[in-house]
């Protein structure tokens, strides 16, 4: 069985810098970690290979430096590391994200499960799962919070959708997204690092790629457009309410009813 | 729409997507099968084809604005009703639309009982709602969920598209506007038009720490995923034009590779950590009668009742329910903290709320320091009333 775990390096801290020119975050030279939330997904492959054997590969698309946190994995376990590293990448949004996550997929030749993290701290979108799926064709289930059961031909999940609670069932191959959570992730182990030192961490870039389209990549396959980004507004207001005890009232009522406090 | 792709190596001809294709979309020429434009991104011959030669060709390129008009809502069922987000939705969407000459449409997907849900909806001013409905729709199952509402789309060509951005909504919206190679804005709380229909899309990035302003100026749809409770919800309208259209759904459309084991509601009461709405009794709060009171007031916001220490130590409330520096530490909407003077180990444990009303008939007491609304007076004189309002507010909606 084949399992690939798409894993992102995001900034450190939710304090980021945005280039005013274009609109784009700039990633460089701030500190960086694994996105929290993809943690989950690993620990999840790394128990359903652990249970029905096969192996595990993670995957990103990022700069090279993703590679601290490919040697982290290799400490949680993974078997396999794969960098989708090119210039032509940048300044991706899911589209252009997702469809080279999903040309990194099918160079690997494919898998029978991939597995993403619920969202990442930085796009915050929770999308580019689901929108892997669609380029592959694959069914999917999001929100994944319990793996009832896995096996080498099917996985069975449980995921809530709002007020319900639902478990559906895919035979592979398919995509789920899964929630914090849904396992405790192991710590990277030492004994594991010193074995994986030597190992090789792959990079793939535009040129290996099966779609040479150039169209579909980074900036300019990214239909969306961050036209600005500005502090959200405080409303640090105080305001005293006067008159007699039924005026106060009436305002608070007014108040509450109009900005939709209730 | 040039969106299918046809694998020539694979395919071997067998004339099963042509027979299976609901649209007549499909014909068989001299370079091998070819698309015309009846085709509405269904994906039947893509689930039909036994070659695995036909699949969704998701390429960029500019659309014609002029080909793609009104907006096209999604409405989420949910225990068998119409989730409220839909409301919210429709409301928003009718404002946009009336900037640019706008209808506003809505597609609706289920089993048994959608067509019925779908009539609740024409008295708020919709002009269509489009169904879909067959037994195969019963739970959420991505794909087929998607197949159907990118046959409305095809179909109708709307400008823009708006989902709830609820887990049903987020699993949903990024599969159909990859299906369509546009752009999706996630989890909007503010949205506008310009006069040139290109939509104004804001939302919280970073955690809420900056706020992005997202434009898809050349692909169309546009697609949003909505915040629920954010935006107002519409008016229902005097009188009713719109319609409900009945779509038909072959097996094949329905047919999913997810299969749905069970759906169950689920009863978990929310921590007051994660409650919206949150109405705090102090130690002003004495008689049962009185702290009856304020329950009534939570229960009519549809929020939950805490409290501070001292009113815990005296045995009226349970721990889990006390905020503050030894208790939880919270961060709803809206907070009405009643007989609570405000000491600094409460404080710290809710300073963080959005919107913070404060009623104490001291005017002193510190919590006036922190509030956005301060009320200087005894609670018994302002609460009776404002349930009143509330009561009769909701009844009319
Ligand atoms: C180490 C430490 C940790 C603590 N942790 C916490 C904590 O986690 N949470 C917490 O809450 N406290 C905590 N405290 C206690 C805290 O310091 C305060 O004593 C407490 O918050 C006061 O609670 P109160 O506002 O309900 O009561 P009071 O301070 O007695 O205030 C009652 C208020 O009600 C008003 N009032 C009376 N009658 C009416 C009426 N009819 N209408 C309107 N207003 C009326 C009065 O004007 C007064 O302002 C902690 C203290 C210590 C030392
Ligand atoms: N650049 C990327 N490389 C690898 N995986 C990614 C990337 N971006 C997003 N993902 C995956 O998609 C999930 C959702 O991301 P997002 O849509 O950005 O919130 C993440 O948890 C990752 O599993």
């Amino acid at each position: 069985m084949r399992i690939i775990v798409c894993m992102k390096q995001v900034p450190a801290t939710s304090k980021v810098e945005v280039d005013p020119a274009n609109g784009i975050l700039k990633r460089m030279g701030t500190e960086t970690k694994t996105n929290p939330y993809d943690l989950f997904g690993l620990e999840t492959a790394l128990r359903i290979r652990d249970k029905v054997g096969g192996t595990v590969t993670v995957l990103t698309m990022g700069p090279a430096q993703a590679e601290d946190m490919m040697r982290d994995a290799y400490s949680m376990g993974a078997d396999d590391a794969v960098i989708l590293s090119d210039k032509k990448f940048a300044g991706a949004d899911v589209l252009a994200t997702s469809y080279t996550l999903a040309q990194g997929i099918r160079l690997l030749g494919g898998a029978d499960l991939i597995i993403c993290g619920k969202q990442t701290t930085d796009g915050d979108t929770a999308q580019v799962g689901p929108a892997i799926a669609e380029h592959l064709g694959l069914p999917h289930t999001a929100w994944v919070k319990q793996i009832c059961n896995a096996s080498a031909n099917f996985v069975q999940v449980r995921q809530d959708l709002g007020s319900l609670s639902q478990v559906s069932e895919m035979q592979y191959p398919c995509l789920i997204t899964v929630e914090k959570d849904i396992h405790v992730p192991r710590l990277p182990s030492y004994r594991r690092k010193k074995l994986s030192e030597g190992r090789k961490v792959r990079i793939i870039t535009y040129k290996d790629l099966l779609d040479q389209d150039l169209s579909r990549y980074g900036l300019v396959g990214s239909p969306t457009q961050v036209e600005r980004i500005f502090p959200p507004e405080v409303t640090e207001e105080r305001l005293h309410l006067e008159g007699n005890s039924d005026q106060k009232t009436e305002q608070l009522f007014q108040l509450l009813t109009v900005k939709k406090l209730v | 729409m040039e969106l299918l792709k046809f694998n020539q190596e694979r395919c071997d001809l067998c004339r099963l997507c042509i027979n299976k294709c609901p649209f007549q979309a499909l014909s068989m020429e001299a370079k091998g099968i070819a698309v015309n434009e009846k085709c509405r991104m269904c994906g039947v011959c893509i689930k039909v084809c036994p070659q695995d030669a036909i699949r969704f060709e998701q390429k960029a390129g500019s659309a014609n604005k002029k080909d793609w008009n009104d907006i096209l809502i999604y409405a989420e069922q949910e225990n068998g009703d119409i989730h409220p987000v839909v409301y919210e939705l429709i409301g928003e969407a009718r404002k946009l639309a009336g900037k640019v000459g706008y209808d506003v449409k809505v597609v609706i997907v289920g089993a048994e009982g959608t067509r019925e849900n779908a009539a609740k909806l024409l008295p708020y001013g919709v002009k269509k709602v489009y169904v879909y409905e067959h037994p195969g729709f019963e739970g959420f199952k991505a794909d087929c969920y998607t197949d159907a509402v990118a046959d409305c789309i095809a179909a109708i060509q709307p400008s823009i598209v708006l989902i709830g951005a609820t887990a049903l909504g987020r699993s949903l919206a990024p599969r159909l506007s990859t299906r369509f190679h546009t752009g999706l804005t996630a989890d909007c709380t503010k949205l506008d038009i310009k006069s040139n229909t290109d939509l104004v899309q804001i939302r919280p990035a970073f955690g809420g720490n900056i706020m992005a302003q997202i434009m898809i100026t050349d692909a169309r749809p546009q697609f949003a995923t909505v915040r629920y409770r954010v935006m107002e919800p519409a008016d229902k309208v005097a009188d009713i034009k719109g319609s409900v259209e009945l779509c038909d759904v072959t097996d094949d459309l329905a047919r999913s590779r997810i299969k749905v084991v069970e759906v169950i509601p689920i009863h978990r009461t929310k921590s007051i950590s994660e409650e919206e709405i949150l109405v705090v009794a102090g130690r002003g709060v004495k008689t049962e009668k009185e702290l009856d009171l304020i329950q009534q007031l939570a229960n009519s916001l549809g929020g939950q009742l805490c409290y501070t220490r001292p009113m815990v130590e005296e045995g009226h409330g349970d721990t889990s329910r006390q905020i503050g520096l030894s208790g939880r530490t919270v961060k709803p909407k809206l907070i009405i903290t009643c007989g609570v003077s405000g000491a600094i180990q409460f404080t710290a444990g809710m300073n963080g709320s959005e919107c913070i009303v404060a009623i104490d008939r001291n005017p002193e007491a510190l919590i006036f320091n922190i509030a956005n609304y301060c009320i200087i007076d005894d609670f018994n004189n302002i609460i009776p009333g404002l349930i009143q309002k509330l009561q009769a507010w909701k009844e009319v909606r």
